[in-house]
Parts: C-alpha cells; sequence; structure tokens
C-alpha cells in the first residue's frame, strides 16, 4: 500500500489528486470497518446534536432554583418525572444542566485545541522547513515546555489568571501544543527531502506556497489524527481544572464543576445522581473520542498502526 | 553507549535552562508582590520602598533570575507566605508519602499491565482481546477523579471494605504486621486509581510489540521445532517485545507524578500532591513554583532515563 503512495508522490503533482481520493475511499472503507470507531462517531454527533440544541432540549433553565409543591426550593431532589436527574445543592435541574455542561465542556475543548493545533503545526512547519537555528529555537523551546506535565502547568497559570471561560480556553489551547509541533516538524523534515518539493521549488514557488499547497495537504491525516486525541486531552484537563475550582467558574455548568459537589461526603454517599451522570458523559465523551482518533489513525495511517 | 549517555546529559543542560527560566517567568507572573502580603500594612511607603531596594526587589529581572538561581542550588526554594516555612523543608516532609504511593503504582503498573498484554496478543482476534482492550481504552479515558470517586463510593461508603481517605488509621496505635496491612488498605484505592491509565498503555505497548515479535521468522522456528506455545511465547516472544516496553519504564514516572496530584486530593494522602492542591486553593505561590520546578526536573529525568534505558537494552538504537 505505501508503495503505491509513493510513486504517486515521486510522480509529482499532477497526481496528487488522483491519490487524495484514492486515499479517501479506501480509508473511509477502513474507517466504516472498525466498530468501535464508528460508535464513537454516532454517539459524538450525537453529543454535538444534543449541545447545539440544548435550548430546547433542556427541559429546565440550567441556572434557575427550582421550586417543589410547598414552595420551597427544591434541593438535592432525587430522580423524578419532574427532574429526569434530580437537583443539584441549588435546587437546578440536573439533567438541564447535564445539557448545558456538554455544550461548554464541548465548546472548551474544541476551541482550545483549534488553538493548540494551529500553534502546533505553525511551529512544526516552520522549525522543520526553515531548520537550522529557528529549528533549533524552536525545538529547545519545545523540549522545556513538553518538561511541564499539561495537567500541572495549567493548574498553576489558572491560579495566576483569574479564572473565566476565556481563560481556561487560552490556558488549554497554550499548554498543549507541544506533540503536535514535534509531529509536524517530523513529517515537514521527511516531506522537505521529496523531488517533488524540489520541483516545486525549482519553478520559483514562494515559500508560503509551498508550504500552504504542497507541504500541509501531504501531512493532514497525522495533524487530523493528532487534533483529535488531544481533543480528549483538552476534555480531560477542562474537567479536571473545574473540579479543582480553577476553571470553569458557577454558576456556568461545566461537566467538570457538577463533579465538584461531591467532594461532600454526604452527596457522594447518599445523593449519587448529582455527580455520577456528569461522570459518565466525561468518560463516554472521551472514551468515544479516542476510539475515533483510534480509528481515523488506522483509517488514515496504516503505516502508522500500533 | 558511554558517548551517548555523555551527549544525552549534555543535551539536558540547555533544558534544564529553560525550566529554571520558564518557573521564574510563571512566578514573575504571578499577582502581588511578596512584600505586600508579608509586611504590616502600618509601614510607610519609604520604608516598604527601601526594604524593597534592599532586598533586590527593585533590580532588573535578569539580576533577580541568577539572585534565585543561586538560592536555589543552595537548596533554597523559598518560604511559605503564611506560615513562613522553608518550601524545601515542606516538599520533603510530603516527598515519601508520595513515593510510596506512586511506587505502589509503578509496580502495580507493570506487574498487571505486562501479563494482560502478553494474553491479548496471544488471544488476538478472539474475546478476550477485544475485551482487554475495550476495557485499555476505558482505562486511558476515565477521569482520575470520577474513577477516585466512584470507588470510593462503592468500597468504602457502600461496602465498607475499605477507609475513604489517608495513610493510616487515625488514632490506631499498630506495630508490626498490624501496620503494614493498615497502609495496605489505604493504598490499595490510590494506587489502583493511579496506575490504572499506566497499566492500559503497558498493556496496549505490550500487546502490539509482542504481536510485532510473534511474526518473526524466529518464533516460527521455535514453533516447528516443536516447542510448546508457552515456552515460544515466554521465552522467545516476550524477552524481545520488553525491549520497547522498557521507554515506557522512565515516561510513566511523570506521569504518576503528575496524577498524584488529583489522586492525593481525592484520598486526602498526605503527600506532595495534596500540598499542591493545598498550595492552589491558598494560593501560596512559591510553594507551587518550587514543585512545578521539582515535577518538570523529574519529567526531564524520565525522559532521559527513557532514552538512556532503551538505547542499553537495545545495541542498535543510537541517536
Amino acid at each position: 500500500m505505501s508503495n503505491v503512495e509513493l510513486q504517486h508522490n515521486q510522480a509529482g503533482l499532477v497526481q496528487i489528486n488522483r491519490k487524495k481520493r484514492w486515499r479517501t475511499n479506501a480509508s473511509w472503507k477502513r474507517f466504516k470497518k472498525n466498530k468501535l470507531a464508528v460508535f464513537g462517531a454516532i454517539v459524538l454527533i450525537t453529543l454535538l446534536i444534543v449541545s447545539v440544541l440544548a435550548p430546547i432540549l433542556a427541559p429546565h433553565n440550567p441556572y434557575e432554583s427550582t421550586k417543589g409543591e410547598l414552595g420551597l426550593f427544591d434541593v438535592l431532589a432525587p430522580p423524578s418525572g419532574e427532574h429526569l436527574l434530580g437537583t443539584d445543592s441549588l435546587g437546578r435541574d440536573m439533567l438541564s444542566r447535564i445539557i448545558y455542561g456538554g455544550r461548554v465542556s464541548l465548546t472548551v475543548a474544541f476551541v482550545a485545541v483549534m488553538i493548540a493545533t494551529f500553534t502546533g503545526v505553525l511551529l512544526g512547519v516552520v522549525a522543520g522547513y526553515y531548520g537550522k537555528w529557528v529549528d533549533t529555537v524552536i525545538m529547545r523551546i519545545t523540549d522545556v515546555v513538553i518538561c511541564f506535565p499539561v495537567l500541572f502547568l495549567a493548574i498553576t497559570v489558572a491560579t495566576i489568571l483569574k479564572p473565566s471561560l476565556f481563560n481556561v480556553i487560552i490556558i488549554i489551547g497554550l499548554v498543549s501544543w507541544t506533540t503536535m509541533t514535534r509531529l509536524v516538524r517530523g513529517e515537514v523534515l521527511r516531506l522537505r527531502e521529496m523531488e517533488y518539493i524540489e520541483a516545486t521549488k525549482a519553478m520559483g514557488q514562494s515559500d508560503f506556497i509551498i508550504i500552504i499547497k504542497h507541504i500541509l495537504p501531504n501531512i493532514m491525516a497525522p495533524i487530523i489524527v493528532q487534533g483529535t486525541l488531544q481533543t480528549a486531552e483538552a476534555i480531560l484537563t477542562e474537567s479536571a481544572l473545574s473540579f479543582l475550582g480553577v476553571g470553569v467558574q458557577q454558576p456556568i455548568p461545566s461537566w467538570g464543576n457538577m463533579l465538584n459537589e461531591a467532594t461532600s461526603i454526604m452527596v457522594l454517599q447518599f445523593k449519587p445522581w448529582v455527580w455520577m451522570p456528569a461522570g459518565f458523559a466525561i468518560l463516554l465523551t472521551i472514551l468515544c473520542i479516542n476510539f475515533v482518533g483510534d480509528g481515523l489513525r488506522d483509517a488514515l495511517d496504516p503505516k502508522e498502526k500500533n | 553507549m558511554k558517548k551517548y549517555l555523555i551527549k544525552r546529559l549534555l543535551q539536558s543542560i540547555p533544558i534544564l535552562i529553560g525550566i529554571t527560566i520558564m518557573t521564574f517567568a510563571i512566578m514573575q507572573l504571578s499577582p502581588g508582590n511578596p512584600m505586600q502580603t508579608m509586611i504590616d500594612p502600618k509601614i510607610s511607603s519609604e520604608e516598604m520602598q527601601r526594604a524593597q531596594e534592599n532586598l533586590g526587589l527593585n533590580d532588573p529581572l535578569p539580576v533577580q533570575y541568577f539572585t534565585w538561581i543561586k538560592e536555589v542550588f543552595t537548596g533554597n526554594l523559598g518560604y511559605t507566605v503564611k506560615t513562613g516555612q522553608p518550601v524545601g523543608q515542606l516538599i520533603l516532609e510530603r516527598l515519601p508519602a508520595t513515593l510510596l504511593l506512586t511506587g505502589t503504582a509503578f509496580v502495580m503498573a507493570f506487574v498487571v499491565g505486562i501479563p494482560l498484554g502478553v494474553y491479548s496478543a496471544t488471544n488476538r482476534f478472539k474475546a478476550p482481546d477485544y475485551v482487554l482492550t475495550v476495557l485499555s481504552f476505558i482505562g486511558i479515558s476515565i477521569p482520575s477523579f470520577f474513577f477516585g470517586l466512584g470507588m470510593i463510593f462503592i468500597f468504602a461508603l457502600k461496602l465498607g471494605w475499605m477507609p475513604t481517605s489517608g495513610m493510616v488509621t487515625i488514632g490506631a496505635d499498630l506495630t508490626g504486621f498490624a501496620k503494614f496491612m493498615d497502609y495496605v488498605k489505604h493504598v490499595t484505592m490510590p494506587s489502583i486509581v493511579l496506575a490504572l491509565p499506566t497499566i492500559a498503555v503497558v498493556m496496549r505497548f505490550t500487546r502490539s510489540s509482542m504481536l510485532e515479535v510473534l511474526n518473526q521468522d524466529f518464533i516460527r522456528t521455535a514453533d516447528s521445532k516443536g516447542l510448546s506455545k508457552l515456552k515460544v511465547n515466554l521465552k522467545h516472544a516476550l524477552r524481545n517485545a520488553l525491549i520497547p516496553v522498557i521507554t515506557i519504564f522512565g515516561l510513566s514516572i511523570p506521569f504518576l507524578f503528575g496524577g498524584a496530584y488529583i489522586t492525593e486530593h481525592i484520598f486526602n494522602w498526605p503527600g506532595m500532591g495534596s500540598l499542591g492542591i493545598q498550595s492552589i486553593v491558598a494560593r501560596e505561590y512559591p510553594v507551587i513554583m518550587a514543585l512545578n520546578l521539582f515535577t518538570s526536573i523529574l519529567v526531564m529525568t524520565g525522559n532521559l532515563l527513557a532514552d538512556v534505558m532503551y538505547a542499553w537494552a537495545d545495541p542498535r538504537i543510537r541517536y
């Protein structure tokens, strides 16, 4: 398989489109065969739809404390017909908060990964393509940043900055670009030596055009796979930050800060509906993203298997 | 080997310097000036200025950096804002508990992960392999705080088999074997929570490495010689399959120390991790910075160890 690909690459620009179509079809077939990946994709699409339609689907206002029959706030009520997943310690409907929380958690993860991917790809391409001292400087910085565990670095920065939705996104984005940089640099180094790039250079194309049109399209597969896996990581980081109280702040619901209530042993032991659904929501989402990421890797990049 | 080791050690020097610069930079970003929090508010602003001058707080940043780095090298990591305790001492007090927990988790990760990986590989495309694959995905996907809370909920609160938190039973004056059992009881749940993702990674790694080795010619030779399946798998295949797994040894060290923050917090384990979380809540920047420095140097050492061990185990590798 890799043989065919190589021939196409060496054949040059004219063949790129055909190769791409060939790869897309075969990739899709391989992806469809991976049952876990398909399952993951279906669950994630459902989650996305639920998040988009949150205002329509949520039975209650996630910010409002609901009142029970006696006119008192319905605090920590167990699941019932009125509140399918019960209410939290302020009497807010849990199901609605889960739905809105997913919206927040997914948005944070998605935007943060966009930032991380953009930074990572940019630095990786520049380092790999220009080489020499640019490469040295960028990669030494990457070596340093990679030494700080993502979660702890995120916690530290989150403690220093004022906690807000915007800051959480920026923090996660800015601490998780290192793996992407290393990956992209390696790929660019490999491609840079290819004959078709040399040919493009001989034709007098600018560096920018070469990078955008001839290098990036050929390294999209590993970028997509890494980006997907990074999203799982970002959700995990966001929920951990929010769980510790330095991420998304109340009253904005996020799956992480909903689990924070379980730090009270009373809630943990006797009100499992307050913390379990959010926990399972995080687990299911990350699990499905990992399924999809793994499926994509097998489908797009068969060489990289295992 | 020696040349490689020296080269690799020299490479870590700029990284080490980078780590200290980055820690210093983050420290500069932290709000407030140590003077404002530590000094009597009744003091006049002129006196404050003079004190700042004397303490070198008005020096240019590079000068401040070198002053700081000199102190760090002599083992002075600063003092806590509230109690004035030396940070280095505080961390050293908490270190043994963390080492116990991460050590237990480390052993558990490999003792459980490697056999599962071998089992999964030798049963490829059969039910156990699929089940283990899904389980390993869950292992890397479950947030440690949720898993920890779930364990406490089921095994401590509902079933009452395990203590909910801490490292020893408070007030119990145990000795000898009873003390050891008390420790085992307390360490079981946190170490499982801490080890789970690493177990999953070790398992996946062992599995794919085993599969690769099992495809090779010498395994077919061993098979056709009529050796038993068990002997081929364990004696011929596993030995070779374990070489790449060695890299996980080094890489898992920082992962376990990083994971210890949340796990220790959940189980109220009196180690460095819960110290870190407490410092975050109390906004104890000197402690947070020292822990950052400590953890990142640990990660660097882990990476170094992984590379060196890999090169030692497989003489073909030299890069």
